[in-house]
Parts: C-alpha cells; structure tokens; sequence
C-alpha cells in the first residue's frame, strides 16, 4: 500500500520515478470507492479526473528542489475555503457555497503541489465532538462503524486512518483534531494559537481556533506543519516567530527530557483502558530516558466551564454573519445542538450576564494560562489522555448535553491557554478500539513535541495498525 | 409659559479618506461607484475572513484627537458591536466600546466650550436602497462602502440652540478639513450627523430624563431646522405636562418636521466583547508626540495670525482662513511678491484673491502677482490729457462738486472713481492730487 | 475560599432529566433567540429551554471560584499594534459577479433583500 509509507518516502520515490502521483491517486480513489461507503468521511469529492490531472502535472515538473508534499494527496476539514470548490462547514446553510477565495492554507499547500482530494465531514461548524452534528450524516469509525469518529473532525480523521489520503487539515478549537486522531488511531498536533493562519478557516471561536495537520505519525504531521505554518498578513493573530525545521530536529534523543503527569488527570472520571493505556506509555517515555514525575494541576475541572462560555459566546457572534442575504441559507437550518451554542453563547453577552459569564471566563482564563506556564517552565510536557470516555456508540454524545461537554474535558483548556499538543496513539481498548494520548507543551514548542512523539513512535507501533476494514 | 434650554449633544462621523479601507486593501473611495465592486471578503463579510486594522486611520483619528485636545489612551482596543441588519456584512460592527482612542477635549465657540467626549474609529457599513422589482418592494444592498473607517465623535450635552450647534459643527468641520483627513462633505455623506435633543427648565443643571435622536440630516441648515423643530415640538409636550418620547426621528425636509422611526425602549443589547481577531493596540507618549508634531497650523491659530502679521481686517481674514489651501495660496502669493519683487501690500493680495476669485488649483502664486502687476501698471499720463479728463468729469457732476464743497468728502472719491474709469492704469496718487487740486482751483 | 464544584465523574453520569432543573424560562429563550436571529418553533422552544438551561446553571459553577484583581485576557497572542499599511491591495478585490455568486436575490449589480421597514 503506496500511502501507507511515510511522506518522505514517498516523496523520494516520486523523485526517483519509483513511484508516481498519478498511482498514489489511483490507489487512494480505488480504496475511496470500496470502502467509504462504510466510512462516510466526505461531503464533497474532487472529481477523480480533477485530481489526475494535477497529479500528472506534478509529475512531470517533480523536482529535487521541491517541496515533499508535491503529488500528496490530502484532505481538508469542510471548514476551509477552497476557491471554486463546495465548502459547507457540515451544514445546509452553506450547501450551495462555492467560495470566491481560498484559506491561506489551502493556498500554501496548492503552492506546495499538494492534491487536494476532497473536503471532509465535520460537527456543523465544529460544535461538537462526535461528526454527528452534522447536516450530512455522520462519519463512521473505521475500527468500528457502529461507533463515531470522534468529532469535530471525524472526517479528516476517518480518511487518513482509513488511507485514502496521507494527511489531512483540521481545526481544534477544544479537541476537533485531537479527539479524532486518538478515536481512529492516527496523529494530529493541536498547534500554538497564532502558528497557523486562521485566514479562510470558517470561524467557530476565534481566540481558540487553530489549524493543523492530522497523518499517520508525528512526522508526517512536522512535514505538513512545515509546509502550512507562518505568519500571514491577512490574520492580524498569526504569530511572525520564524518556522522551526520540525523534520530536522525532531530525530534527537529525549534523554532528561521532563514530563509532567498530573494525577488528577487519571482519576475516577478517566476510563480505565485509557488510564491503563497511558500508564503503559509513560514506561515508555521513562524507557527513552525521560523523566515522568507526578504533578497537581486542580484547576481541571474548571476547563469545561470556561470552554462552554467562550466557545460559545466567540461562536454566537461568527455565525452572526449567516443572514443569507450574500451567501447561505435560513437561520432556521442550524441544528439544535448549534442552535444550543449559538443561544449559550448570546446568553453569555447580553446585558446583564456579560461580567458575570464571559468577562469571568476570561479571566479564569488568565488563571489557566499563568498554572501552565508554570508547570511548563519546569518541564517539556504534560501527559494527558485526549477523551475520558473510548469512542462512543452513535447518540451517546449528541443526546446527552452534558456528556458531550465532558467529552472536552481535556482537550478545551488547552485551546484556552492557547499552548500546542501532540496527539498520538498509545494503545487499543475492548473491540480493538484505538486510545490516544496528548503531550502538551508551552508556547510555541511543536518541535519540542514532536521530538517526543517521534521517540515514542520510534520504539511502538500502535500508529503501523490499520482497522480490518481497511485490510480486507 | 416656561421658559425651556435646549440640552443638545451631537454625535458625528466623519468618513477617512484613506486609499485603503479600515480593515482591509480595499479602495475607500466608493463615491459613485457601481455597486458591489470593490469589495473583498473582509469587507464583504465572508466565511473565513479576517480584519487587519489600517494604520494610518488609527494615526488620523489620534491626530483629530489631539486636535481637539483630547487625552490619548495608552492602550485601545476594537470591539465587536452586535445587530443584525441588512447592511452589516458580518452581523457585527467592528468598533470601540470601553478603551476608544481619545477621550475628552473641547471646541470653543461664540456660545461657549463645547466638551468631546469621545473620539473612536470604527467600520462603515454598505449602503442600502429601497426600490421596487418587478413589483414587489425591496431593499437593494451595495457594499462599497462596507468597511470604509468612520470616525466618530461624541460632544457632550453642552450645545443649547440651533445657532450653537451650526457654529460647532463649522468649526469642526473646517478643523477635519485642515488636518486633510476628511472631505468631510454633508451631502455625498463623508460628514453625518445626529443630535440628541432634550429640554429642560431654565435656571435646571441636570440632565432631563429623556432624549430624541434625530437622524437623515445632511446640511448644517437643515440641522439647524431640525432642532428648531424639536424644540418647538418638545416645547408643547411638556408644557401639557408629559414627557416627550424618548426614541429616533429622522428630517423630513419636504415636510419641514421630523418623523418618529421607533422607540429607543431602552438601550438595544449590543453585546460588546473585545475583537478577538485585533490585538490591542498601545500608543506611547512620544508616537503621541510624533502624531502632534503633524499637525498643521489650525484654523483659529491661523486667523488670528492673519490679523496680526498681514495687518488684515476680521473679515478678510475669515475669508482666506476657510480652508488650508486657500490660506497657504494666500501665503505663498506673498512670497513670490517678494520674490518678483513686488510692492503690493498683503491687504491688496487680499482684496484681489477675495474679489476676483481666482481658481487656486489651476492659477500659480507667481502667475497671479504678474496678473495683478499688470493690471495695476501704472502708465505715464500727460498732464494736459489728465486736465482735461478732469474737467470734463467736474462739468459732468456739478452736483458732486457742490456737494464736494459743502463738506462732503465721499463725493471726491466719487469723483475720483470716474477720472479712474477713464484712465484706469494711471498712478492712484497723481489723479488724486489732481483733482484735489482741481476742486480747490474751482473754490478759488 | 473552599470550592465546591460538580465533581467530573458525577458529570459524567449525568442525564438531563435529573432533578437539577434548568436555569431559564421560555421568554428568556424568546428573548434570545431575538437577540440571536435564530428563529425557534414552538417545539423547539421547550428543549431548548431546559438544554440551554442547563449548560448555563453546569457553568455557572464558574461564579464559585475567585478571581479577584485577575484582569481578563482577551486573546493569548501577547502582540500589539499589528496594523497593515494604508495600502490598496488589488489581489483580492472581488469583480461584482464574483460579490454577487453566492447570493439567493441579486438585482442589477445589487443584493436583494425584502424591504426593511425601519431604520437601525
């Protein structure tokens, strides 16, 4: 299986002419046509002729110079614009919306040589975190397709893991990319607020939205990382901090490494294949001459909370702009559980509750962020499960409000303190049911986390596992 | 009959006019442009989008602040303001709330200070247009203007008549112009305004408990009316002993009156929060400085100084001050003078670009002293032509030569205007000494 | 100050039909819904009532924990004063059909709404 081998592989066959474009498309529509029908990952498939096309005309122009993801294909979260191509945030608002522009991150990518192969499925403009609260009908997990693929970006998530593509772009704005990536056994790095242009990312929460890459391993996701991150001037929060060379430096040894494992973290709330998963993969890190110590960090609980006021508060205001009189349809096609936000989140800014609900938010934020910076000025990371729960059956989430809050239980206070996380995959549960892991570092310290996966993916294989479904 | 103050405030937005839009590269020229063709997706508030504030228009409104005495805030910010309505691309207008720019500051006039209150700078909205297609009443959108930045500047409740607040906004109106930020032109829209009316007793200090807003005015006169109108009109309710409305009405001027819109029933909930999408902006003390430094010299400086150095009269100097490019044309006519070596004095530079009116962008100071050389150049008459001139016109008006000797003085000016008439490029003081002494000559 | 908060497993186990009844009534739904645009069935008026109702008591909780002399962050970035230059950028202008391409009603250059009665 050609998508199967890590990008730089792939890369170096396409340049050595082992390999084609053309045949790396191929395979993945092949794999496209037998086996999403049980997955649903897509809503919108870049016509197969669209995509050899472009495959071909990378080919013949492959150079030695060129960027490593010339000829890969890839998918992006339905919420990214893509210029000329059906881009609706997994809701019918925008079925018809064919965007006149592009997000800067597509751009890059396209400039990359990069084959964009279809805009996945999604919780309707990200609330949510299961791809059921979606217009288009839910992804399916491909480790078992009674169950979700996490959410919000389930899509994403489901096509990688299920190999149609070699990477994908996702959003996190409380788990998005995580909670998928620890479901279907794949990677995703949940990036440093500002890393990565928001520019064309259809907003959900705009001081918590990030961009980033979702594969296989964490390599592949450093080779993407690379590719799409930078300051971009047309989004006033993209940081100008210079670009690591994440591929380069991430092979070194973790040896005296640091790495905090707060015990709250793994209590009663935490399902025990998970919290047995995790303390298997801290031997690992200790085996790699890391040093894994006990911390506290009570503030846990109070994560939800705050993510549950400024999500939705930041959401209710980005969606004020779907009037339908330049684009888009009804008000009335928001979902209920989007409808559910979006009233949360108006409620939050009225007059009245402004101090006692967002202003507060924010400044329990401000608590948040000087607790982590603290615990992360004496160590690299904090080792962390992704979801409390193993993936869930269809409906346990969506009809159960404060379970599907609870679902970001450990994701949503990351995106609040607005510091990167690695999310990797450590084991499997019941059911050959993939668990998933976070390393979670300071400001701008991807490449420092990835360094970490790296190693720790160097010496498992959890992420080589493909679900049957695949196999066959 | 209770004898009523007006308590008005004014709210003011004045349209930058930078090349580029507030928050994105578009054009902000949308002057009679077709519609809906210069937007972009900040602008036009599409999916994804994202706002980056242009910094010359923070730069202009601090300087507007600084202009009008105001205290420049250290750190400002952009809120979002929420409320949905055809014309707000995004469903929120991206504006100040609580940390604007500038704070405070006074315009003097006539009728007293005048305090700001605030000065902040946020994005215009696009236009809207009522129309009928094919038979059905509708509202026509256009975003050119989506995204333009707006400054705006709230006075307080210091203005009490029409004439007050017409004066007030002259003077606002020419300091915007001077600083060369705005056209700020009332009826292509670049300047709006809005009142805020209320009455209460003479002799009272407090506020009174309701205020009617007054919208669609687009000329001073017309504000003037309008608060005239409301005046008169708030005058008549409470003397019946109620309270008028507190809510928005906006100028009829086929009527003469104004209308009610809706009731201001409280304050609409526009659920301000901090723009997430703009870092915080911090303005030190020596940018601060540096901004100040801009600054040209302001209308009422300049007048004064007009009085004082070019010896001219109130009124002369009114005119030339208008705008800063007249009072420069002014100013830069009289340096060529000197350079060309011309005797005239700023008095007769005066009265020549008051009186003749000549077009200052297409007329050069230097061309404009030839011309004024020229025709003031002095011809060398002979004395038996002037003689005779002179005779002829004392012959011709006996009357102004009785009325001469009976004491009036006027009538030798009179006089004198007709010699000139016949000579016009002769020297002003030969004819007038001849005359003189052809007058005596005839009391002889 | 002693906190006491919903403990996270006891969260966990929750259903919405527990006795912890929401916190909003129905004309505070209506009156939202209005400040939101959003318009709700009579149906959906009642569920929405108690769901919103109780994600706004569940982060109420927030009230419990002190924070006083803590000044809110607005955004994490730590940057100021990013301004572009007063520059127009021609890249990304849109030609009017461009504008227009999405939208349901257009007339003559123009977006087409039913007519608005009043003014803002």
């Amino acid at each position: 299986m050609m998508i199967d081998l890590p990008i730089r592989s792939i890369a170096k066959k396409l340049r050595s002419k082992e390999m084609s474009s053309v045949e790396l498309i191929e395979e993945c529509y092949e794999r496209i046509e037998k086996v999403e029908p049980s997955i649903h990952a897509f809503i919108t498939l870049v016509d197969k002729k669209d995509a050899l096309s472009r495959a071909k005309a990378v080919d013949s122009r492959i150079s030695s110079t060129g960027s490593p993801l010339a000829g890969i294909p890839y998918v992006m979260k339905d919420a990214y614009l893509t210029r000329d191509v059906r881009t609706t945030a997994a809701s019918k608002i925008l079925d018809t919306f064919i965007p006149p522009y592009s997000a800067t991150v597509h751009q890059r990518l396209h400039d990359a040589g990069a084959i964009l192969i279809g805009k996945t499925n999604m919780d309707s403009w990200g609330h949510g975190a299961s791809t059921e609260n979606t217009d288009y009908g839910p992804t399916k997990n491909p480790w078992d397709t009674n169950r979700s693929a996490g959410g919000s970006g389930g899509g994403p998530a489901a096509a990688v893991s299920s190999r149609f593509c070699s990477f994908g772009i996702g959003e996190d704005t409380g788990g998005s990319i995580r909670n998928p990536a620890a479901w279907n056994n794949i990677t995703a790095m949940k990036v440093t607020y500002g890393r990565v242009s928001r520019y064309g990312a259809i907003a959900y929460a705009s001081s918590l939205d990030t961009m980033g890459p979702t594969a296989k391993t964490a390599a592949d996701c450093a080779l993407v990382l690379e590719t799409i991150a930078g300051h971009d001037p047309y989004d006033a929060t993209s940081s100008t901090r210079a670009v690591e060379p994440y591929s380069k430096e991430m092979t070194q040894s973790i040896k005296g490494r640091k790495i905090a494992f707060p015990t709250e973290f793994y209590g009663e709330a935490l399902d025990s294949e998970i919290r047995e998963a995790i303390r298997e993969a801290r031997e690992v890190f200790v085996s790699l001459g890391a040093i894994v110590e006990d911390v506290s960090l009570p503030l846990l609980e109070y994560g939800v909370p705050v993510y549950y006021i400024l999500a939705p508060s930041e959401t209710s205001s980005n969606l004020s702009r779907y009037d339908g009189i330049r684009y888009g349809g009804s008000r009335a096609l928001f979902t209920r559980e989007s409808k559910r936000r979006i009233m949360t989140g108006t409620y939050a800014l009225s007059s009245g509750y402004y101090e006692a609900y967002y202003k507060k938010a924010q400044k329990v934020r401000t608590v948040f962020i000087q607790e982590y910076q603290k615990l992360l000025s004496s160590y690299d990371a904090i080792l962390s499960p992704v979801t409390p729960m193993m993936p869930t059956e269809f409906g346990e989430l969506l009809d159960d409000p404060m379970k599907n809050m609870m679902a970001d239980l450990y994701t949503g206070i990351v995106n609040i303190v607005g510091t990167p996380s690695l999310s990797l995959p450590c084991g499997f549960g019941k059911g050959n049911l993939p668990i998933g892991m976070q390393l979670i570092g300071s400001m701008f310290s991807e490449g420092s986390l990835f360094t970490l996966g790296h190693a720790y993916q160097s010496k498992t294989d959890w992420h080589t596992h493909l679900p049957s479904i695949v196999k066959s | 009959m209770t004898n009523y103050e007006p308590v008005i405030g004014l709210e003011i937005h004045v349209e930058l006019k930078t090349a580029s839009k507030m928050f994105c590269g578009c054009p902000a020229d949308h002057f009679a442009k077709k519609p809906n063709t210069i937007t972009c997706p900040a602008c036009l508030g599409l999916p994804g989008a994202l706002p980056v504030p242009n910094k010359k228009a923070v730069e202009w409104t601090i300087m507007l602040g600084l202009a009008l005495g105001s205290t420049i805030a250290e750190v400002s910010k952009f809120d979002r303001k929420h409320y949905f309505y055809p014309d707000l691309p995004k469903g929120y207008q991206i504006s100040q709330y609580d940390q604007p720019l500038c704070r405070g500051g006074k315009i003097s006039t006539s009728f007293g200070d005048v305090r700001i209150h605030r000065v902040h700078l946020e994005e215009d909205t696009g236009k809207l247009q009522h129309a009928t297609v094919n038979g059905k009443k509708v509202t026509l959108v256009d975003f050119n203007r989506s995204g333009v930045p707006l400054v705006e500047i709230v006075t307080e409740p210091d203005i009490h008549s029409a004439e007050a607040a017409k004066e007030f906004l002259k003077t606002l109106h020419q300091i915007v112009r001077y600083l060369g930020i705005s056209d700020a032109d009332m009826e292509k829209g670049s300047m709006r305004l809005e009142p805020n009316i209320s009455l209460r007793k003479v002799g009272e200090t407090g506020l009174p408990p309701y205020k009617v807003e007054v919208k669609n005015i687009n000329s001073f006169r017309f504000a003037a009316a309008a608060i005239n109108y409301e005046v008169k009109r708030h005058a008549n309710i409470l003397n019946e002993g109620k309270i008028p409305v507190q809510e928005t009405r906006g100028w009829d001027e086929a009527r003469g009156s104004t209308v009610s819109q809706r009731s201001k029933e409280g304050a609409a909930d526009y659920r301000y929060f901090p723009e997430p999408d703009i870092p915080p902006m911090r303005c030190t003390k020596s940018e601060t400085d540096a901004i100040y430094k801009t600054i040209p010299e302001l209308p009422k400086v300049k007048l004064k100084r007009f009085q004082t150095q070019y010896k001219l009269s109130l009124s002369d100097a009114i005119q030339l001050t208008d705008t800063g490019e007249m009072a420069d044309y002014f100013e830069q006519t009289l340096k060529a003078a000197a350079v060309l070596d011309t005797p005239f004095s700023a008095k007769e530079f005066a009265n020549w670009i008051i009186n003749k009116k000549p077009d200052i962008n297409d007329t050069k100071p230097a061309s404009l002293v030839e011309s004024m050389r020229e025709a003031k150049s002095v011809v060398a008459v002979s004395k038996d032509a002037l003689s005779e001139i002179i005779a002829k016109v004392l012959l011709e008006n006996a009357k102004a030569v009785s009325d001469y000797r009976a004491g009036r003085q006027q009538s030798a000016m009179f006089l004198m205007g007709l010699v000139r008439r016949e000579l016009p490029k002769a020297d002003t003081k030969i004819i007038l000494d001849a005359l003189k002494k052809a007058l005596e000559d005839i009391q002889k | 100050m002693i906190i006491k908060s919903l403990s996270i497993s006891r969260a966990l186990h929750f259903r919405y039909n527990d006795p912890m009844k929401g916190s909003l009534t129905t004309s505070d739904i209506h009156h939202i819904s209005k400040l939101a645009n959003l318009p709700v069935t009579d149906e959906q008026i009642k569920e929405l009532t108690e769901q919103v109702g109780i994600t706004v008591q569940y982060v109420s909780k927030l009230q419990t924990l002190s924070t006083k002399g803590v000044v809110e962050t607005s955004q994490v970035t730590g940057q100021e004063n990013v301004f572009r230059k007063d520059e127009i950028d021609p890249s990304r202008i849109f030609t009017q059909e461009e504008a227009l391409s999405n939208a349901k009603r257009t007339h003559d250059g123009f977006f087409v709404v039913d007519q608005v009665l009043e003014e803002k």
